[in-house]
């Protein structure tokens, strides 16, 4: 799966938010490569910190140390160099398929399809004003498209960041996706169950393995 | 009488062990009052006891030591260990002091003289050993006082009396007239409170008060009072010190056990060309521990890997574990690191190993490919493995391990566990870490970094304190470490300053990080000010303010000496 930088920027904390479903749910996280990853916001997500693991700077031996994560982590999220080799994506996603883990990419850098790419298409900004304020949260449209049943992109509105999930005002989903999406899901997204259902169930079933 | 025993004392040791010559002016203090002087301090006036300014007003040079309990004991360790060598039983009084039985070392070194100069001078040449800023070490000649006596007490006074660079030694049965013309007061010294011969300080500092006071001047008057007199009018504690006086009683020492050593090690003759005949020997060498521990009932938490290769190199690595680490676990964690040095500046997917089926397989020098060849040159630059070295630096009793009762998957987390250790194997064991959350003004202060498997303990308590400066809502997705450089800019492309009163100059329009293009500047909020450690020279002053510019991304600024930094992005 592939967050990338869409039109709209928050693909970090639109990682942060894929990670904080399975990480509540008991799961553990692996981070590589985030150097400066913040991890108050991480914990605002709702991931619970005691389990994820960081590897900060892995330099150049990011994909052994990724293969090795793959191993004993349920998701990993790793955020690659500016280049990466096609061999070694297609053996760290094969890698992934027989551990039944997630490989979560961040950045633009992956080749090939991925299952699963998700994009932030729109968004705006909430609690900041002309001199006063705070920034207290985002309200953000993403993008989810990808292989197999995902292959129709779907776009689903919600709120993205803050210590607080507050209620989307209006239709919770603006995109196509029905009520018959339901399943195991990342619910990180927002708090509420309509934005939650229009995610689709890529990895899911890693998860619950 | 007492049982014939050996003190030997060092009295400046708190000032020794701190790497001073004995040139230097060093006082040592603790809780305002000064613990131990050196003797170029002593000989300008100072004094243990004093108080800091007094002690700085006798002697304006001199330079004052916090005390190190901890340090000193440390350094104190290779004096009890080179003495333990020829006597055993040594007990330790403090740091400096050491207690021994004396009857034995001394029938067996041909007298109580030979045995003390032998004690003597093997507390010298560990100190002779030690390093000084200067190199004078061999100024601290006669630092160890050597005092032989029968009893305790009298041994320790002994020492504390003795002519510098020579033992006094008390002949048998003579304490009693040794300790005779001795002042009263030497009962409340300070130099006698460790010896635990005497109840608490203060009482015995009171009862040597008042006999002086009641005329009785020396331990010899003291002794020649009756026994029942004494305790029908000072009570027990008196009896006790009146027995000491008489040259009586006295505990039997309790000499300590040396500490075990545990570590295994093995000598590769042939080295080993390949790898796993290294992981061979490391797996049998992790059996040997593993029994040895169990044996007395102990567990490994912190282990140290050593390798030595055929050119001299020395490799060692410390990995750490909560938990026990058992046979299997130890001998991976053998080979994870036997694979990581030999992997040290070589990596691919297939140099993998996960499955043990593999475990033999990776760069193994010979093997075809690019890989193999490079693997070939790095063994060749390393040098094959010649010794293998088990150290466990941490082990505490086996007391079993409880997992979590409710919701913790155990079997999750030792997969986790294992894969870090993999990774810790190949970066080394500070690259995978967890994140621990903490109290701070910053958000880059509310998080401390933990190498996985150490404690997660925060510095600063999470809750409690109250921090002004932070700021509330959202936290953002990346912080910059260091900051990046930024300008801020009003609407006629001025650059925007915090005044003294922490406005800003103007609102902010166009914002330039780095040297990347302008970007119009949406909606902002600030400048907050956030003033830390002023009460201290490294304080930093500094206004922060929250940016959203046109193309929708949002920062967190920061003013400091009228520059303006990106300190982190809402990504």
């Amino acid at each position: 799966m592939v967050v990338s930088r869409g039109a709209f920027p928050g693909a970090t904390s639109l990682a942060l938010a894929l990670l904080s479903g399975p990480c509540a749910g008991g799961s553990w996280c692996a981070v590589v490569g985030a150097a400066g990853l913040g991890l108050v916001a991480a914990a605002q997500h709702g991931l619970d910190l005691e389990r994820v693991a960081l590897v900060p700077s892995p330099g150049a031996k990011w994909p052994v140390v990724t293969a090795a994560l793959l191993e004993g982590f349920d998701v990993v999220l790793v955020c690659p160099p500016a280049r990466v080799d096609r061999s070694i994506a297609r053996q760290l996603e094969a890698r992934a398929r027989e551990r039944g883990s997630v490989l979560a990419v961040m950045g633009e850098a992956w080749p090939g399809s991925a299952d699963m790419r998700l994009a932030i298409v729109s968004g705006c900004w909430r609690g900041l004003e002309g001199g006063h304020g705070y920034l207290w949260g985002r309200e953000v449209e993403v993008e989810a498209a990808g292989k197999g049943a995902a292959s129709r992109a779907r776009r689903a509105r919600s709120w993205l960041g803050g210590p607080f999930q507050v209620a989307v005002d209006g239709p919770a989903v603006l995109g196509a996706a029905g009520p018959g999406a339901g399943g195991p899901s990342f619910r990180s997204i927002a708090g509420d169950e309509a934005t939650g259902r229009s995610r689709p169930q890529v990895g899911a079933a890693g998860l619950a393995g | 009488m007492g049982p014939r025993a050996l003190v030997a004392s060092c009295a400046d040791w708190a000032v020794i062990c701190t790497g001073r010559p004995p040139s230097a002016e060093v006082a040592v203090i603790a809780g305002n009052r000064v613990v131990a002087v050196s003797p170029a301090a002593r000989a300008a006036g100072a004094r243990t006891g004093m108080r800091r300014r007094e002690v700085q007003s006798r002697c304006p040079d001199l330079e004052v030591v916090a005390r190190d309990m901890a340090a000193e004991a440390r350094s104190w360790e290779p004096a009890l260990a080179a003495v333990e060598a020829f006597a055993p039983g040594v007990e330790v009084l403090g740091p400096g002091r050491l207690a021994l039985g004396a009857r034995g070392p001394s029938r067996y070194f041909g007298g109580d003289a030979p045995l003390a100069a032998k004690v003597a001078a093997a507390v010298q040449a560990v100190v002779a050993g030690m390093s000084f800023g200067s190199g004078e070490a061999g100024d601290w000649t006669g630092c160890c006082r050597v005092g032989v006596a029968d009893g305790l007490f009298a041994a320790a006074l002994a020492a504390q009396l003795a002519p510098l660079g020579q033992p006094l030694v008390v002949p048998r049965e003579a304490s009693a007239r040794f300790l005779a013309p001795l002042p009263v007061r030497v009962l409340a010294g300070a130099e006698l409170s460790t010896l635990g011969e005497l109840p608490g300080t203060a009482d015995i500092a009171a009862l040597a008060d008042l006999l002086v006071r009641l005329g009785i001047k020396t331990l010899g008057d003291f002794a020649a009072l009756p026994a029942a007199s004494v305790l029908g009018r000072f009570g027990t504690d008196a009896l006790v010190a009146h027995r000491l006086a008489r040259g009586l009683g006295g505990r039997s020492l309790q000499g300590r056990l040396p500490p075990p050593d545990w570590m295994v090690a093995a000598d590769l003759d042939p080295p080993a060309d390949e790898l796993h005949a290294a992981v061979f020997v490391g797996r049998a060498l992790a059996e040997q521990l593993h029994a040895r521990l169990v044996g007395s009932g102990l567990v490994c938490t912190r282990l140290a890997i050593e390798a030595q290769t055929e050119y001299g190199t020395s490799l060692r690595r410390s990995w750490r574990h909560d938990g026990a680490l058992s046979a299997a676990a130890i001998g991976e964690r053998v080979r994870w690191q036997l694979e990581g040095w030999a992997q040290s500046g070589q990596y691919g997917l297939n140099a993998q190993s996960g499955q043990s089926a593999q475990s033999s397989q990776p760069a193994q020098p010979g093997e075809p490919g690019e890989r193999g060849v490079g693997a070939a040159v790095e063994a060749a630059q390393a040098g094959r493995v010649t010794r293998l070295a088990l150290v466990p630096e941490e082990v505490r009793p086996d007391d079993g391990r409880q997992l979590g009762f409710w919701g913790s998957d155990a079997g999750a987390a030792a997969r986790a566990a294992r894969a870090l250790a993999r990774v810790q194997g190949l970066l080394g064991p500070e690259a995978a870490v967890t994140a621990v959350l903490q109290g701070g003004r910053d958000y880059s202060e509310q998080v401390v970094l933990v190498p996985w498997g150490e404690p997660r303990t925060p510095l600063r308590p999470v809750d409690g304190l109250p921090w002004p400066g932070r700021l509330p809502g959202m936290a953002p997705a990346i912080v910059h470490h260091p900051a990046l450089p930024a300008q801020l800019m009003d609407k006629d492309g001025g650059p925007i300053s915090v005044g003294r009163r922490g406005g800003a100059s103007a609102a902010p329009a166009c914002l330039v990080i780095g040297q990347g293009k302008p970007l119009a500047v949406n909606a902002w909020a600030g400048p907050w000010p956030l003033e830390e450690r002023w009460w201290d020279g490294g304080g930093r002053r500094r206004a922060r303010l929250q940016a959203c510019t046109a193309d929708g991304a949002a920062y967190l600024l920061a003013c400091e000496k009228q520059r303006w930094w990106v300190e982190a992005t809402y990504d």
